[in-house]
Formats: C-alpha cells, structure tokens, sequence
C-alpha cells in the first residue's frame, strides 16, 4: 500500500480532489494560517488538513502517469 | 513470314517506349485546367490541362489528390509534374499528375491574404476573444495525426512536465484536401467530451502546401467555434497559419505548445515542498506564541498574585507559631509550679499533718464539738492522735496558762 492509497483510506474528501485542487486549498489554508488570529485548536485543525493535502499533492506528482487514450469517430475512448 | 504484333504487344510496345523517355517520366508542364473531376467513390481526379488549341488528359490518382493542400478549379493556370504514359485500353497517351502547383505561390498566398482579411474583419482574431488557458489541465485534447512524430514530442513533453494531464488523441489527417474536414470533426469530436478542458491543434513543417488545411476556413471556424481553448502549433516558428491566428494560443512547435499548456512538475514539487515548511513553520510559531505569552502571563500572575504575601504571612505565623509554644510553656510551667504551691500549703494546713507533727484534737465525747478552749472542757473527753483516738474522764482543772 502506498502512502497515498493509505493516506485515501483515512480521509473521506481527499481522493476526489484535482490536483489543482489540492493545491489551491493548501495554498490558501496556508495563507489563512498565516494571518493569525485563529483559535489555537483551529489553527490545529487546519494545520493538520494541510498536512494531508501536502502529503496528497506530493502523492499525486510522485505517482502520476501520463494517461494517453485515443477518441473514436463514434466518441469511444480507447487506451493508445 | 511476318510477324504479327496483338494489340496488346503493340501497346505495351508503345507503352515502354515512352517509359524509357526519363524526361516524359519526370516532367513539368504549365497550363490551364479544363473538365475537373473528382471520381466517387474512388477519390481519383480526371481533368485537361491546356494551352492554345493544344490538351492533354490527365489522370491524378487519390493518394496523390489526397496529398493536395488545394484541388484546381477550371480555369486555374497550374504548373503540374509527373509522368506520361499511356493507358491501352483507349490507346490514348495521359499524364499521369501526382502534383499540382497553382502557378506561382501568388495564388495560395493570394487566397491567404483574402480568409485572413475576411476572418479579421469578423473579429475572430481579436484579443478580447483570445481565452486563458488553464493552470493545472486536467485532460489536453489533440488534435494531429496519430503517426505524427509530433504527437511523440508532445507526449515526451507532457510525461516530464506534467504527468498529471490525461491525453486524448483526436486523430485527423493534417495534410491534403481531406484534412480540413477530418481536422473540423476531430475537434468537435473533442468538444463533446467535457473532461476536455484545452485543445491543442498541431502539426510539424512542411511546405505551405503541405500546411494548406491549417489555411481553411472551415477549420479557422471550428477553432473559434470550440468550447474550450484551442493552442495551435502549426509548422515551424515562422510559420503562421489562419488557424493560429484564430486560436486563443499560438505556439511556435508542438513541443512548446505542450509546455505552454503545462505547468513544470519540477516547480510544482517546490511549491508542495514551500508551503508544507511554512505551514510547519506557521503551526510553530502559532505555538511558540503562545507558549511565550503563557510565560509572560504566568509571570505577571506570579507578581500580581496574593500567593506572595500569602507566603509571607505563613512565616509570620510560623514565627508566631514558634513563639506562641514557647510562651506557652512557659505559663503551663508557672501554672504547674504555682498548683504545686497551693497543694504544699493545702498539705501542710490539713488536720492531719498537725496530728502527725504530734498534736491531738480534742472533741466533747457527748457531743462531738471541738474543745479548743480549758472553759469548754466536759467530763468526758474524746482525744484524737494521728494514729487512732481514746475517751477520758476529766479530773482536775490545772490554772489558766498566762492569768486568763
């Protein structure tokens, strides 16, 4: 089991995000991190899905593929 | 005996004769077209070149016609090459085309100019039509041929940069009269598969012939007609086609048109890496912060609080504490010494101590009275010792000691 299958196993919303997704969310907890004035257990609790989405992004570019299918004159799509 | 050719004999006789001719089997002739046709279903061409009272059949076979950025009109001046020969069934002699040059490239240049002009009046070049692509594709429609080395360089591109991206072929012929067409399906085939979030329409170089369908008006449309932007790399850097024009970005190659369509995979470990250490770091400081102000605050409780004076006054009573016990010894020793006292003086007033020291109490034997006086004195006296008691009878009275 990868870090990431394992890291999909423990939270629900993860594995449906893009990429750009992920990315964006960690981008602007950070920055929401950053302004301070959070409650501490806030600031825990954000702090902890940016852990995650980090870990998920790095996953995801460590692990990616490039995927190259073909579409048919009918609008099938077949691997190449 | 004379030999007798058939006919057959004869024609291929005719036939190698002139395919022996190596400049009737690799020749240029420049005139006008007549009589064009494109057989169905075969896709052959069949039309006369002339010039003055002169003609010749021609014959353009569809691998070739299909290889034609544009197919003649009646009446165009063209400059074609190929081969004569002759075709025995009809004894007649054709040139067999596998090219055809409008005569000059002033008119495909001509033809050009007109679309570009037309399509830039419409608007369909203009900036505010231009769309952003996106950051992050999620799935690059192309549009190219599958056997195109291009369509190789563009995915050795995507797979370093950004292997995140889903590819998805739109296969069309990218050169000859049927491209436009293919080119036109292929990217609406694209816009019906909405995971489809850019396109990219592209082709290696060649001649301007062989970039004609990028030049189609039909295709121009279809580009501007898309759904999702189109990035267009057509040719070589100095090429530019309608379709570039057209599109919402034009790329030098192919190549560059997959790195502009992708973000590097280099910068976006970085980026991962940056803002995992500053969130470390934020999530730090957060706590450092108020692991200090717990400090200060404890501090300043610690100042302010009675706990100090408290602690002061515990000494205090420790000290009284320690004085009031020895004090209090010392009252308990009096008392005890004075009690004492009181008892050594209560002992030595008792009766019996008097008794003991030798004196005897005297008491009426009647009565039971004390006699402390010679004038109380009864007949019958009792006398008590310290150590038990007689009665007597009383026989004389002796005189009064010191005259009473």
């Amino acid at each position: 089991m990868t870090e990431l299958d394992t890291m999909n196993a423990d939270s629900g919303a993860l594995p449906a995000l893009t990429f750009e997704a992920a990315y964006a969310e960690l981008e602007e907890l950070v920055l929401k991190l950053d302004s301070g004035d959070l409650p501490l257990e806030e600031s825990v609790k954000l702090f902890e899905r940016g852990r995650r989405l980090a870990v998920y992004c790095q996953g995801l570019l460590d692990e990616a593929e490039l995927r190259v299918n073909q579409l048919l004159d009918g609008g099938e799509i077949t691997p190449l | 005996m004379q030999i007798a050719y058939t006919v057959r004999e004869l024609n291929a006789h005719i036939r190698a004769l002139f395919e022996r001719d190596n400049d009737l089997q690799d020749i240029w002739v420049e005139a006008e077209v007549s009589g064009f046709k494109r057989a169905e279903p075969s896709g052959h061409c069949y039309f006369t070149l002339k010039d003055g009272k002169s003609q010749i059949a021609c014959v353009m076979w569809r691998s070739n016609a299909m290889m034609q950025a544009v197919l003649p009109k009646d009446g165009d001046a063209v400059m074609v090459h190929g081969a004569v020969t002759i075709y025995e069934e009809r004894s007649t002699y054709q040139l067999y085309v596998d090219r055809i040059r409008p005569t000059g490239v002033g008119d495909l240049y001509r033809q050009y100019e007109l679309l570009k002009a037309k399509l830039e009046a419409e608007g369909l070049f203009d900036e505010e039509r231009k769309r952003p692509l996106p950051l992050f594709p999620n799935c690059i429609g192309i549009v190219t041929s599958a056997s195109a080395s291009v369509f190789q360089d563009v995915q050795n591109v995507l797979k370093r940069r950004y292997p995140l991206v889903e590819v998805v072929l739109s296969a069309s012929l990218v050169q000859g009269i049927d491209a436009p067409a293919q080119l036109v399906r292929a990217i609406e085939r694209l816009n019906m598969l909405t995971k489809v979030d850019v396109i990219l329409v592209c082709r290696g170089g060649g001649s301007i012939e062989d970039l004609w369908a990028f030049n189609d008006e039909n295709v121009a449309r279809a580009i501007a007609a898309s759904q999702v932007p189109v990035v267009s790399a057509v040719g070589h850097e100095t090429d530019f086609t309608i379709a570039d024009f057209v599109a919402d970005q034009r790329a030098a190659t192919p190549s560059a048109a997959a790195e502009i369509l992708t973000p590097d995979i280099y910068d976006l470990e970085l980026g991962v890496e940056r803002l995992s250490t500053q969130l470390e770091n934020i999530l730090e400081y957060e706590l450092a912060r108020r692991r200090e102000n717990l400090g200060d605050q404890t501090r300043l409780l610690r100042q302010l609080s009675p706990l100090a004076s408290v602690r002061a006054y515990r000494q205090r009573i420790d000290d009284w504490g320690m004085r009031l016990t020895s004090n209090q010894r010392g009252r308990l020793a009096l008392l005890r010494e004075r009690v004492a006292s009181h008892e050594r003086t209560l002992l030595a007033t008792s009766p019996q101590a008097i008794l003991e020291r030798g004196y005897a109490l005297v008491t009426d034997a009647e009565t039971g009275k004390r006699i402390t006086s010679a004038q109380q004195v009864s007949p019958r006296i009792a006398v008590q010792f310290k150590d038990g008691g007689v009665e007597a009878k009383v026989e004389t009275q002796t005189e009064a000691k010191g005259g009473a």
